[in-house]
């Protein structure tokens, strides 16, 4: 198993019409080891998607660069890891599956083909694709919606067909941009302890975004906060709220621990802080 | 109403004899018939929005009605007009006259051909420029969105000789080319490629850039991108260029068959002009338009089958 690293990566986007640059992340030195959960709150605009864009290998850094164990992910180092990385070619890859904030499925595909699409792209023959993707559509709740057209769905439930549409095509890491805020708080408690069942099972790495507290707690190994402008980690916690819903099975017990409530008291007014202070500006 | 009370009510019903029960009034109201004018108005009304519907967008409703109404006061007009003398038959014979001449034509002929023969022959010439544009401008326009080589080399190109009139050419194409059929299908050809081609293009630069960084992510080489993603993204506006196309081909028809034809329903209704057969025109416009349309017809219809999900 290999560790993604952040190299001191900086991301500056132009200005438009000459406006002023937005350092939409500034200097980032961070890693994510074989796995853990790693879940980014936020304030809106700190940079957490662009974050995750970095290391899906969608953008370059205008600064630093990434790693995934020995091979390079985006960004162009001179040696990494005694490696000359030079002449690498880096960008998105199989092995880092994303769910995206807008979903992005396929209109011209079904729901089981989009959820197949990845092993497909493989050359994996008919019926063993037909038969995994079956199966996490099944974990996501959609076993009767295979046919359906996915312009057709609601939007909770093409969020799912994004889900297990990452799932399906098994990667070492699964980046998520808010993969649940579009659900309803039901199927959100029920698609969170999947999404926990799931990195129990596996122990892939995760890097989770969510606007939502409770969700982050709930769901992270390592919690990370982030600050806008310029976009940085502020603060970092260590968690163990998911290993001991994974023990008890009981959300709700877990959710109302006075070590939860309190943690959450405080990421609140971290955040809170963080939003007045943004405000100003 | 007093009987339907008793019936509802178990309370005044054990004073009614059950038998006694008179057969109950039908509950629904008795409508007036619509009048004339309410029927009428329902018929050019919008029509009930169809279930999933968005509210506000705009134009919504039928509006078959109304053009069959505009089609039908048009043709009504024609002959009004004709008929009270108003107009000459030599600048617009009567719908009659057409009708006759369409037959006249179909069986004996006009200008050392049928009506078949002209036909055969101008379709020949558009379908078979709209089949080489197909095969080339579509392949090209793509290879500009996803190239920027090929966008280079073919831009300047096409961006110089799209807004020229095809007569202005013309004359550079015979005299490269002859006067036989081909010069007449590449002219027709060129009128067509750049729409197109140009339709295709756009057509890639409107992929969402989430879905190929989806496809990336799931272990996508940038052909299996192209193939699978951009080319499919892009059908909608590839069906729309070939609509626009084609209609460019028949506008450039009548050019292709000024010069050199023996036969074509542009050679025929320039050569009817030239004798002042003023009802072969009319008729020659009518099944050009007629054709053009049906083929559209045609393609709208592909489009409701491959592209289900636009305009979600
Ligand atoms: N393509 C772009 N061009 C210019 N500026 C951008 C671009 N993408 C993002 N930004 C800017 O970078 C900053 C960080 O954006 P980012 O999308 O990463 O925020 P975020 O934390 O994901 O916010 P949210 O929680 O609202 O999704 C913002 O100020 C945004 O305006
Ligand atoms: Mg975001």
């Amino acid at each position: 198993m290999s560790r993604l690293q952040i190299h001191d990566v900086s991301v500056v986007y132009p200005g438009l019409n000459n406006g002023e640059e937005v350092h939409a992340l500034s200097h980032i030195n961070f890693a994510i080891e074989p796995g853990e959960f790693v879940v980014a709150l936020g304030a809106s605009g700190c940079g957490k998607t662009t974050l995750l864009s970095l290391m899906a290998g969608f953008i370059s850094p205008s600064d630093g660069y990434l790693t995934l164990g020995d091979n390079p992910v985006s960004g162009l180092p001179r040696v990494a890891c005694g490696v000359d990385l030079h002449d690498q070619i880096a960008g998105p890859g199989k092995e880092r599956g994303v769910v995206f904030q807008k979903h992005a499925l396929l209109p011209w595909l079904n729901v089981i083909e989009n959820t197949e699409f990845g092993l497909k792209l493989q050359g994996i023959p008919r019926s063993e694709r037909r038969e995994r993707a079956a199966s996490f559509l099944k974990l996501v709740g959609l076993e009767d919606f295979h046919q359906h057209p996915v312009y057709q769905l609601s939007g909770g439930m093409q969020q799912r067909v994004g889900i297990a549409r990452a799932l399906t095509n098994d990667p070492e890491m699964l980046l998520l941009d808010e993969p649940l805020g579009a659900l309803d708080a039901l199927t959100r408690e029920v698609l969170q302890e999947l999404l926990l069942d799931v990195w129990k099972q596996t122990r892939k790495m995760m890097f989770f975004i969510t606007h939502s507290v409770e969700e982050a707690l709930f769901m992270a190994s390592r919690l990370i906060i982030m600050s806008p402008r310029p976009g940085r980690i502020t603060h970092e916690f260590k968690l163990d709220f998911n290993e001991r819903f994974l023990e008890c099975r009981d959300a709700r017990k877990v959710k109302s621990l006075p070590e939860f409530i309190e943690m959450r008291e405080k990421v609140l007014s971290i955040i809170h802080g963080d939003e007045q202070s943004g405000g100003m500006h | 109403m007093l009987a339907q009370k008793t019936l509802d009510n178990p309370e005044l019903m054990t004073d009614a004899e059950p038998a006694e029960v008179p057969p109950s009034p039908s509950r629904q109201e008795v409508r007036p018939a619509p009048t004339l004018l309410q029927r009428a108005a329902r018929l050019f009304a919008a029509g009930p929005a169809k279930p999933g519907d968005a509210f506000g967008a705009p134009g919504q409703g039928r509006s078959l009605a109304i053009s069959i109404v505009t089609a039908l006061s048009l043709i009504g007009l024609w002959f009004l007009s004709t008929t009270a003398g108003w107009v000459e038959p030599l600048f617009l014979p009567s719908p009659t006259a057409v009708i006759a001449r369409f037959w006249e034509v179909l069986t004996e002929g006009f200008a050392n051909a049928t009506l078949i023969e002209h036909t055969g022959w101008s379709m020949l010439r558009v379908f078979g420029a709209f089949a080489l544009a197909l095969v080339t401008a579509v392949p090209i326009g793509i290879f500009m969105g996803v190239n920027r080589i090929a966008r280079g080399l073919f831009d300047p190109i096409i961006e110089f000789y799209r807004p020229l009139p095809p007569l202005a050419y013309l004359p550079l194409v015979i005299i490269w080319l002859g006067i036989g059929e081909t010069s007449k299908i590449v002219l027709i050809y060129m009128a067509i490629f750049a729409p197109m081609a140009l339709s295709a293009r756009a057509g890639v630069k409107s992929v969402a850039i989430e879905q190929i960084h989806a496809a990336y992510s799931m272990g996508a080489s940038r052909w299996q991108v192209v193939r699978h993603i951009i080319l499919k993204s892009a059908l909608p506006e590839i069906l729309t260029g070939m609509r626009i196309g084609i209609g460019f081909g028949w506008t450039t028809l009548v050019a292709a068959e000024m010069v050199a034809a023996q036969a074509g329903l542009g050679f025929m209704v320039l050569n009817a002009a030239e004798f002042l057969v003023t009802d072969v025109v009319i008729m020659g416009i009518i099944v050009i338009g007629i054709i053009a349309y049906l083929f559209d017809l045609l393609m709208r219809f592909a489009e409701r089958k491959l592209v289900p999900w636009k305009g979600h």
